[in-house]
């Protein structure tokens, strides 16, 4: 899958993308993120407070319990601020 | 009828976006976001997220079509480093009546507010700071979810 990272989640990983194997034994977008928070100190900051991201699965908003499968793209990122 | 969105680094023309929308129209409504030179700010650098931004406007403009009776739709919104007083975003929408073009030209504002995919940074003497989301926004777009029932 590919998973992006967008905003300071992007500074704090130190890359804005990277492709990965679908974990074994995780279905969902909050599984993800909780498997990712293990991969390194950058990444245990970036999703340190899940309640602070956002997710998007194939382009479009998703809740942390919407499922993910292996050819998914995967975007992680805070609140949105334009306009 | 025509439907344009665009993510640019450039400035807009406003002048020009409106006489590419007008023709036939009777009312055409226009938001522009300027930076604001409050604070001390120097610049706003902002990113996005290619591709998922505009599926979001287009998904937000088929929204107020359904809504509205609407000609031609125009939303542009610019990323990169942008200046106090410099336009950021544009909302234009053509209608027969200000009625609709009004009503849709704050709807897609508020929306793109709150679920299109951009982030700012704020530039103070030389330092970034991430721009906090307001739940202010958030709220703005719900409110549309009980006003405005489609007709």
């Amino acid at each position: 899958m590919k998973i992006l990272y967008f905003a300071w989640l992007r500074q704090k990983i130190g890359k804005s993308e990277e492709q990965l194997a679908l974990p074994a034994g995780i279905t969902s977008v909050g599984g993800l993120a909780v498997y990712l928070a293990g991969l390194g100190p950058g990444y245990a900051e970036a999703f340190a407070d899940v309640a602070r991201l956002c997710a998007a699965v194939n382009q479009s908003h998703a809740g942390f319990d919407a499922p993910i499968a292996e050819d998914d793209e995967i975007a992680f990122f805070p609140p949105v601020t334009g306009g | 009828m025509s439907t344009t969105i665009r993510i640019q680094t450039e400035p807009f023309d406003l002048a020009a976006e409106v006489a590419a929308l007008s023709a036939g129209a009777g009312a055409v409504a226009t938001f522009t976001g300027q930076v604001r030179g409050e604070d001390g700010i120097d610049a706003l650098i902002l990113e996005h997220y290619p591709g998922m931004t505009e599926r979001e406007i287009a998904r937000h403009i088929e929204e107020a079509r359904r809504r509205w009776s609407l000609g031609g739709v125009t939303v542009i919104h610019r990323v990169g480093e942008l200046k106090p007083g410099e336009a950021i975003v544009l909302v234009a929408v053509a209608a027969a009546h200000r009625g609709e073009a009004f009503r849709a030209c704050e709807f897609l504002m508020d929306h793109l507010k709150s679920s299109a995919t951009f982030w700012k940074q704020e530039r103070r003497a030389g330092a970034l700071t991430w721009v906090e989301a307001r739940h202010s926004d958030g709220l703005a777009a719900a409110r549309w979810k009980k006003l405005d029932q489609p007709r």
